[in-house]
């Protein structure tokens, strides 16, 4: 299992890492609103994350933290 | 096994950029670049005037702030009276490639031992998105609300091909940020301006093509895909000069 975490605080909902991940693991949540007021990022579908940290490396906030087999 | 994690280097603090601004992947590339070099402790940057003009509160190495444009200035100034630490600059194009025209050309003429990072998106992005010297021809911006008029306003500013004709600098290269394996990329050209000026060469100068969703008046998905249509054809990608592979030429 791997596993992502987020520190969602400091996401702003930008988007850029839902729209890379391959496995369509991540998604905004559309009903929290997180310190800054942005929907932030959620995982919604964890177990198809293969841990290739796409979304990490486009995160500008650098809010995601990926480890493999967990 | 932690596969992707925060760099050391870049500190804790959020970042005050505009959601999807690859500022903030640009910082990161930095500061991991710091990490593999294990240099944070002997590392100063220098911050510039502009949307990253708060760039001494994401590094957790010692920081100076330059006036406006002054960057390279203060970087020769540093690194000449500390040549045993690693010195580089951080600069958008409202501050490298037009009020610090005349700094950045001197300091890759004398081929200062300095890495700079320019930040190019084309667009003055702290002060509301008025027309940039590296705006492109009929680019809408707020001061050019008809698009860029090149009869009027001339042409844009391209550093690297501008930079690359002077003897002096040792290397000049130009990535983006706007995918993965762009921002792979730019990590390796950003690892080598450090290692060069690590190994003596001289002046580096690592030019990324980035987005201003904002100013550009777009989503930040839009803004990556601008960069692919129209940044890229005008600003190509690509190595302008690497004075220690000619050097191997030469010798072959």
């Amino acid at each position: 299992m791997n596993k992502l975490t987020f520190r969602t605080d400091n996401c702003k909902g930008c988007g850029l890492c839902v729209d890379v991940c391959p496995k369509k693991v991540l998604a905004l949540a559309e009903d929290v609103i997180n310190k800054k007021g942005h929907h932030p990022v959620t995982a919604v579908n964890p177990e198809a994350c293969i841990a290739c940290a796409f979304c990490a490396t486009m995160c500008p906030d650098c809010i995601i933290e990926v480890e493999k087999g967990v | 096994m932690v596969v992707f994690k925060k760099p050391h280097a870049l500190s804790d603090v959020p970042l005050h950029y505009c959601p999807g601004c690859t500022h903030g992947i640009v910082h990161r590339l930095v500061a991991e670049v710091i990490d593999e070099l294990g240099i944070e402790g002997k590392t100063i940057g220098i911050a510039p005037v502009g949307c990253s003009v708060m760039a001494y509160n994401y590094f957790e190495c010692d920081m100076i702030e330059a006036a406006h444009g002054r960057a390279p200035a203060v970087a020769t100034g540093v690194k000449r009276a500390n040549p045993d630490n690693i010195v580089f600059t951080y600069q958008g194009d409202g501050d490298l490639a037009s009020i610090g025209t005349a700094e950045t050309v001197h300091s890759a003429a004398r081929n200062e031992n300095i890495t700079v990072i320019f930040i190019n998106n084309a667009i003055y992005g702290m002060t509301g998105g008025q027309m940039a010297p590296t705006s492109l021809p009929g680019q809408v911006t707020q001061t050019s609300p008809y698009g860029r008029d090149v009869n009027l306003c001339g042409y844009p500013v391209k550093i690297c091909e501008m930079l690359a004709q002077l003897d002096g600098p040792e290397y000049l290269e130009r990535v983006t940020v706007n995918n993965v394996k762009q921002i792979k990329n730019a990590k390796r050209a950003i690892k080598k301006a450090f290692q060069n000026q690590i190994d003596g060469k001289g002046f580096s100068l690592i030019e990324v093509i980035s987005s201003c969703p904002t100013n550009w008046g777009m989503t930040p998905q839009a803004a990556l895909k601008w960069i692919d249509e129209k940044m890229i054809p005008y600003y190509p990608l690509g190595v302008y000069k690497d004075r220690s592979a000619e050097k191997k030429g030469d010798e072959q």
